[in-house]
Parts: structure tokens; C-alpha cells; sequence
């Protein structure tokens, strides 16, 4: 008993009880990663493709799939189900095998049960489609068509087909690159010169010999054949492009031919070297980092998502730095140390703790509504009844989490001011500078570490927000990026696409979610990985200014 | 405790006649500004004022000094407390002046006085004036930051910026305008040598000033001080914290400094004020008890409390 006493008091149990909690917090943080990773990517990787024969309805039937994953169920609720479950079974084993071709069959998945399987087999010709629709092919190659008619398969078949899938992914790098950016551009100016003319129209000119229209006509029949050449251009690559096509047969021995111009991609998992696979994997990952999405997002990348997000960190920094720390030194270095300013501060402090999604009510309403209105209504008149500025965009979806942030670069800029000594300060106003000049010059600087550890805080905090960022300017999807080479290049009236939005969108708002899934988990990742980024670069900069105050500590 | 009790009633009859005997006429330590050292008599409205030798006695033992600081009936509070009362003093232009005086007499308010750090504290009431070579400090139209120019500080503690030690010196400056790299390099050359500096950091000038020990850095506040040229120097014992190496070369800085600056010193080490003072004011409970010729406060002092503080038998 004495002995039990006396290992308490040494406070032993309490060392043990933080330690506990400390490795708590670290398992969970890299459970969650780990977790992520494995599902997330994985997903990337050429699974082999099976050949199930599978007892189904009293006759057998094949299956052509990528087994997706394996579950216990329970007997009875499978019995309810309608499965022919024998009555001395308690457990079954059961699969979901992606089979693809939802095309044909209506779905991408379909559930065996282990007990169903005749026989399986990994059969080397086995081939898988990425397309542009319809999900995934599972089938093999039967023929390929060049305009029409049979190309004769003596050789390699393979090489053929590689061959032919490099051209269509030259075509179509020109033509995404053509009405991504050519198109897209030409109309934009074109837009830009129709609200030029009724600019023109509403300060009353309406005579169509006047100089200023006439020389608007010749710009814009200039655009216009512009216009018509890329469309024409376009127009004979997408004849190109659909030149070839596949002739395949799925599972069931179904004849399906499908056009090149949706091909993707087209691999043999099965007969594919370790080398070939790490390939593959690295090309499927870059692809899903740098792509745009497809399939309403269930299929594809997440780049305009990750370029948004980004954007929108480091724009919400831009606004809220300035402001936070301008307000941090007024009410330290200015104001009359009152119950006005503890009033303030509190105030300030409490607002840290307001749910966010109020932030997005407030930026909707003040924001968007009422600034962004009386913007449009001032500047924008001519593109009326359209909203420029009068609805969600990347700029007032920045300011808004620029104002959600803004308590944390206060209180830590404050914090950074309130630590450095006053010697320092008077030995600054000793010299003869004044009151500004030793705030600007001795100060602030001195004070950066703990404004940066403020914009740290506040860029994880916005990297992670998505509730706000819904009324705002987040959309599902966003057809161009808000940077471009069409002047002002920075377009902040544009709606954008983020990472937390893709993924609660993506997760449950997508028709295709088992297929999807295994995107929430690496887009979550990314996430996780960006947020990771953004706050490594902050505190680097941070470590950066500290190490050159370090000695103040010791003051 | 009796002679503190003492030293703050109403002056007995024989402190004055000693300070008559010593042949310096009693000049006023509280009054009407006017430090007459004419009248006989002096005036004592304030019951509390102790007669304290003037500075146009000392200015007559000295020839060619001048007045360059004279504080005329000078009261402050911080809120409520008094912390300097009726405070007459001429600092000489080119002396060294030391203020000695236990912990919380005043000594460093009066110093903060001179360059007005005392504005600071948003709860500091000042009556009565300071003049520098004849203009008030406290006018409505001074320009505080010309007068912190004119009347450099070196604080207690070294305070160098975290800064290099080049920009450092340089700060005072670059506050002013001066953005010619040549004069600038030049003043902080000069600034460095004059402090006694140059020769240690010569080679590393672009090091952080924090990087120096405590007695070169504040040698470097000292050439930061005077690397704007002023009038007057204060020192807010700038030894306290200091090894006593660093204090003599501290000490022997101010020797050299003498000749070009007028120096007024805070500390608390009798010693010290014996050795580089030419002056001495005894300081206590915010009133100026004594000041003189330091050789004179120190082996002749003119009052039982300034001989108690200095032979240590006080506090």
C-alpha cells in the first residue's frame, strides 16, 4: 500500500497517462493516414483481371471482372434476399467483382458468392478500357477497324493496338488543348466585345455607320474567322480521331465494337511485367492528379479542384495577412488599453468559435448579395441581368475564409507583439525614431514569427473549410480554371472546384458511388497532403524569421 | 531609519550652516525655479525641500563650463505617486554627472526625463520644465524625436536590435534619412571606433548584434547612441549587468567621451560615480538631496543622508 502511495506521488501514473494520450493522438493521426493511402491509392494499381465461372440461376455463366473487395454476411440476410443459401450455412463468403461494361450490363458490380465460383482463371488476353463513357471494358480483342474496314491482326496484335491508342491521345492532347484553350479564349473575347457593344449602345450610339461599331464589326467578324477555323479544325480531328475502332467481346461472348475516340487507355493486367505495372501505376496517379474529372467526377483527376484549392489558400492568406495584422498592432500598439478594447478583443476571440457555415451565410448574403450586386450594378451593367461579381466566386469565397481566419492572425499577432521587450522599443524611440518608425522598422519584423504562426493556423484552418465555401463560389463542377492567358488572367468572378467539396461530392453525391469511392479516399489523401504542403512552406518561413530573433527569447 | 526620518522633515539648522561653512551658498532644492544663488536666505516653500549646493557655484569653480540641462522645479507622478518633487539641477556641458540614490528615488525617471521616454507611460503628469541649451523639452512645439537625437540613452540592459551589428549602429541614421551607403559606412566606422568597438568587429560587421557579449554589446548601444551625434548622453547604469572587465572598458569609454558629450550616469555603484563623475546629485525619495563636485559629495558630504547612502550604512 505504502509502496503503491509512493509511486503515485512520484506522479509516475500521470507520466504514463500522457504518454498513453500522446500515442493515442499519434495512432489515430497515422491510422487515418495510413488508412487513406491504402484505399486511396491502391486504387491506381492494374489489378488483374479475373475469368469467374460462376453457377448463376441453375446454368453457368462467366464473369469478367476486377474482384473490388470480399465480405462475411450473414446467411440469414442473404436467405432473405432471395439467394439460394443451403439451410445448415450460418456465414457466406461473398465478392464484388467490378465487371465493368455498364453499357451492356446496367452496372458495374455485381456480388458472387464464393460457393457460386466454378472456376477461375486470369486469362492473359484478358484486355480493360478506360473511356470517356460507360465506365470501364472488360473483354477481349477480336479485331481492330481503320475506316471501316478489317485491319488484318497478323503479327502483334498489341503493337497495333498501341500504336493506334498513341495517335488517339495525340489527337486528342491538340483537340483538348485547341477547345480548352484556343475556343475558349476566342469566346471569351467575343463576350467581351458583345458587353463592349451594348456598352456602346447604352451611351446612345445606335448608328450603325458610327466609327466605333464599325470597327467593333471588323474585330468581330476577325474572332469570328478565328472562331470558324478552330471549328473547322476541330471539326477534322474529330472525324480523325473516330477512324478506328475496337472490335471486342465482352464476357458473354457479346460482340461489341467501340469507337477509338473514347478509348482512354487499353492495358492486359494480366499480362503485364512488374515494370509495365509501376508504369502503368505512376501514369493512372499522375493522371488522377493533374487530370480533369470525368463521368460527373466518379472517374478521372482532380487537378481543377487541386489548382482551386491552392489558389483559394493563398489568395485567403493575401487578404487576411494585411488585415490581421493591422488590426493585431492597432488595438496592442494604438489603441487606449480600455474596457472598449478588452471589449474588442473578446469579441474578436469569440469569433473564432462561430460555426462556419455562418461565415458562408454572411458571405452570401453581404458579400455576394449586397457588395457584389452593387459591384455588378456599377461596373458590370451590361453583362446584367448575368451576374459578374453578384454570385459565388473565387473572390468571395477568399474573403469570406479571409474573415474566418481573421481571429487567429489577430490573436497570434497580438501574442507576437506583446513579446517583444519594451528595452527594445525604447531603444528604438531613443535614437529619435518616431512611434511609426519603430514599428515599422523594429517591430513588426520582430513580431513576423508570430504573425506567420497566425497564417499558419488560418491556411490550415481554410485548407480543411468546406461547409462556407458551398454558398460562395464551390461548384461540382467548373469548366475552366480561374487562371488563364486571357487578360486579366486572374479571373476572380469565376466559380472553382475544391478538394473538400470534391470529396463530399464525389462520396455522396455521385450516381456511381462504389465506383467512386476509392477516388474519395485519394482525393482525401491529397488533401490531407496539400493542407501538409501549405503548412510545411508557412512554417518553414517561420522557422526561417525566428532563427534570426532567436536571441530575443533570452531577453 | 531615524536618519531617513530625518533627512525628509524640515531641515535642522546645522545642515545648512555646514553647507555655508564648505563656502557654498545653499541654493534651493525646491522652490520657484529660480535657483538663486545670490540670496542669502534661501526660500523654502516646501516643507519637505533639504538646500542643495547650486550649479552656478560649481560653474564659477569651473571656468569655461556651461549650463547645457537645467531642470527647473521639476514634479512628476505616474497616477497618483509622486516620483520626482521640486527637482532643481544644471547638468554642465561636457561633464560627466552622476545620479546615485537608493532603489525607486527617482534617479532613472529624472534621467527618462531628458529625452522625454517618460511620455511613455500613458499615466505620467509633469510639472515644471527642462531645458536643453535654453529651449523647454516640454513646450507644446518640441520636436521629441530631434530632441531623442540630441539627448542620446543607453539603457540598463544592453538592448541592440536583432540586427547586424553594421545596422545596428546604423539605425539612427537610416530613421533620419541617411541612405548613402558611403556616409553611412563612414558613421558607423566612426561610431564604432569612437565606442572602442571597431577593432573587435571590424571583420563581422554583417553578424547579428546579438551575437557579441554583453559588454561589447553595450559598447555597440553606445555607438549606436552616438552615431546620431548628440548633445547629451544618458547612461541608466549601463555597468549593472556587466562583468567587471566590461565595466572598466565601459568606464574607460566614458573617460574618453567626456571631452565631446555631456554625460549623465545612473548607477548604483559608489565607486563608479567617484571614479568617472565630475558631478554627483543624491537622489532620494524623488528629491535631489545633494549635488555637487563629486570629490566633495563623497568625502565631504553636506548631509547626514548622502554620507548614510554612500558609507553603506544606509538601507
Amino acid at each position: 500500500m505504502n509502496e503503491f502511495r509512493r509511486w503515485f506521488s512520484k506522479g509516475a501514473p500521470w507520466i504514463w497517462l500522457q504518454a498513453a494520450a500522446v500515442s493515442l493522438a499519434l495512432v489515430m493521426v497515422f491510422g487515418l493516414i495510413l488508412l487513406l493511402a491504402t484505399r486511396g491509392l491502391s486504387h491506381f494499381w492494374p489489378t488483374p483481371v479475373e475469368e469467374w465461372t460462376v453457377q448463376q440461376e441453375g446454368s453457368p455463366q462467366v464473369l469478367v471482372g476486377q474482384l473490388h473487395r470480399s465480405e462475411r454476411v450473414d446467411a440469414e440476410r442473404l436467405r432473405e434476399a432471395g439467394a439460394d443459401v443451403p439451410e445448415e450455412q450460418r456465414v457466406v463468403l461473398r465478392h464484388l467483382l467490378k465487371i465493368g461494361n455498364r453499357d451492356l450490363t446496367g452496372r458495374d458490380f455485381t456480388w458472387v458468392l464464393d460457393q457460386d465460383i466454378i472456376g477461375r482463371q486470369r486469362p492473359e488476353s484478358l484486355l480493360v478500357i478506360d473511356r470517356t463513357q460507360w465506365g470501364r471494358f472488360f473483354g477481349r480483342l477480336v479485331g481492330i477497324r481503320e475506316a471501316g474496314t478489317l485491319v488484318p491482326l497478323a503479327g502483334n496484335p498489341w503493337i497495333e493496338l498501341d500504336n493506334r491508342l498513341a495517335r488517339v491521345g495525340d489527337l486528342r492532347a491538340r483537340i483538348d488543348e485547341l477547345e480548352g484553350s484556343a475556343l475558349t479564349s476566342v469566346n471569351y473575347r467575343l463576350e467581351r466585345l458583345r458587353l463592349e457593344e451594348v456598352g456602346l449602345r447604352r451611351d446612345g450610339i445606335s448608328n450603325e455607320d458610327d466609327p466605333a461599331l464599325v470597327a467593333l464589326e471588323a474585330k468581330r467578324a476577325t474572332l469570328q474567322a478565328e472562331f470558324d477555323g478552330y471549328a473547322r479544325e476541330l471539326e477534322g480531328m474529330f472525324a480523325d480521331i473516330a477512324r478506328d475502332s475496337l472490335l471486342l467481346t465482352a464476357a458473354n461472348g457479346e460482340e461489341v465494337e467501340i469507337n477509338m475516340s473514347v478509348v482512354l487507355d487499353a492495358w492486359r493486367p494480366n499480362a503485364m511485367s512488374r515494370k509495365e505495372r509501376l508504369a502503368h501505376y505512376g501514369n493512372q496517379l499522375w493522371g488522377f492528379i493533374s487530370g480533369p474529372p470525368r463521368e460527373a467526377n466518379t472517374a478521372g483527376g482532380v487537378f481543377p479542384a487541386l489548382f482551386g484549392t491552392v489558389l483559394m489558400v493563398l489568395l485567403m492568406s493575401i487578404f487576411v495577412t494585411p488585415l490581421g495584422v493591422v488590426a493585431a498592432v492597432y488595438l496592442h500598439e494604438y489603441a487606449a488599453q480600455g474596457w472598449l478594447t478588452g471589449f474588442v478583443r473578446i469579441s474578436v476571440n469569440n469569433l473564432a468559435g462561430v460555426p462556419s457555415i455562418v461565415y458562408g451565410v454572411f458571405g452570401l448574403g453581404f458579400f455576394i448579395y449586397f457588395v457584389g450586386g452593387g459591384i455588378d450594378q456599377l461596373f458590370f451593367g451590361d453583362a446584367l441581368p448575368a451576374p459578374t461579381f453578384g454570385t459565388g466566386g473565387l473572390f468571395w469565397a477568399s474573403l469570406t475564409l479571409a474573415l474566418l481566419t481573421l481571429p487567429v492572425v489577430i490573436v497570434s499577432t497580438e501574442e507576437g507583439l506583446s513579446r517583444i521587450p519594451r528595452s527594445l522599443r525604447e531603444g528604438s524611440l531613443a535614437l529619435g525614431a518616431t512611434r511609426w518608425e519603430t514599428l515599422w522598422r523594429t517591430v513588426l519584423p520582430m513580431a513576423s514569427p508570430g504573425i506567420m504562426t497566425g497564417i499558419i493556423l488560418a491556411v490550415a484552418r481554410a485548407a480543411g473549410e468546406v461547409a462556407p465555401l458551398m454558398l460562395v463560389g464551390v461548384v461540382k463542377l467548373a469548366p475552366t480554371l480561374p487562371v488563364d492567358g486571357d487578360f486579366p488572367f486572374l479571373h476572380l468572378d469565376r466559380k472553382f472546384m475544391h478538394l473538400g467539396f470534391h470529396i463530399y461530392d464525389v462520396g455522396f453525391q455521385s450516381p456511381n458511388v462504389e465506383a467512386a469511392r476509392p477516388l474519395v479516399y485519394a482525393t482525401a489523401l491529397l488533401l490531407v497532403l496539400i493542407t501538409l504542403v501549405l503548412n510545411l512552406l508557412a512554417i518553414g518561413i517561420r522557422n526561417r524569421l525566428s532563427e534570426r530573433y532567436r536571441s530575443l527569447e533570452a531577453q | 531609519m531615524s536618519e531617513v526620518q530625518r533627512s525628509d522633515d524640515v531641515p535642522g539648522e546645522d545642515d545648512r550652516s555646514s553647507v555655508e561653512a564648505e563656502g557654498i551658498a545653499p541654493g534651493q532644492a525646491g522652490g520657484n525655479g529660480q535657483p538663486v544663488a545670490s540670496e542669502a536666505e534661501p526660500t523654502l516653500p516646501d516643507s519637505t525641500a533639504e538646500p542643495v549646493a547650486t550649479v552656478d557655484e560649481i560653474s564659477e569653480a569651473i571656468p569655461r563650463a556651461a549650463v547645457q540641462l537645467r531642470v527647473n522645479d521639476l514634479n512628476l507622478w505616474y497616477g497618483e505617486k509622486q516620483a520626482l518633487s521640486h527637482v532643481d539641477l544644471s547638468i554642465m556641458r561636457h561633464r560627466v554627472t552622476s545620479f546615485i540614490g537608493p532603489s525607486g528615488c527617482g534617479k532613472t525617471t529624472l534621467l527618462r526625463c531628458f529625452n522625454r521616454l517618460t511620455d511613455l507611460a500613458s499615466d505620467c503628469h509633469v510639472v515644471g520644465d527642462v531645458e536643453l541649451e535654453g529651449q523647454s523639452i516640454f513646450g507644446p512645439d518640441v520636436d521629441v524625436p530631434q530632441l531623442r537625437r540630441d539627448v542620446g540613452m543607453v539603457f540598463q540592459k544592453p538592448n541592440p536590435f536583432p540586427k547586424s551589428i553594421y545596422e545596428n549602429v546604423a539605425f539612427g541614421l537610416r530613421v533620419q534619412g541617411v541612405t548613402k551607403r558611403r556616409e553611412l559606412d563612414d558613421a558607423v566606422e566612426w561610431a564604432l571606433r569612437a565606442a572602442a568597438l571597431w577593432d573587435e568587429v571590424k571583420d563581422r560587421l554583417e553578424d547579428s548584434g546579438l551575437s557579441l557579449s554583453g559588454g561589447q554589446q553595450q559598447r555597440l548601444v553606445i555607438a549606436r547612441a552616438i552615431a546620431v551625434q548628440p548633445k547629451v548622453i544618458l547612461l541608466d547604469e549601463p555597468c549593472s549587468a556587466l562583468d567587471p572587465i566590461s565595466t572598466l572598458k565601459v568606464e574607460e569609454l566614458i573617460q574618453q567621451l567626456r571631452d565631446q558629450y555631456t554625460i549623465i550616469i545612473v548607477t548604483h555603484n559608489m565607486q563608479q560615480a567617484a571614479r568617472v563623475s565630475d558631478y554627483t546629485a543624491f537622489l532620494y525619495l524623488g528629491q535631489v538631496i545633494e549635488y555637487g563636485d563629486t570629490d566633495q559629495v563623497f568625502t565631504n558630504p553636506s548631509h547626514r543622508s548622502t554620507e548614510d547612502y554612500i558609507t553603506g550604512r544606509y538601507g
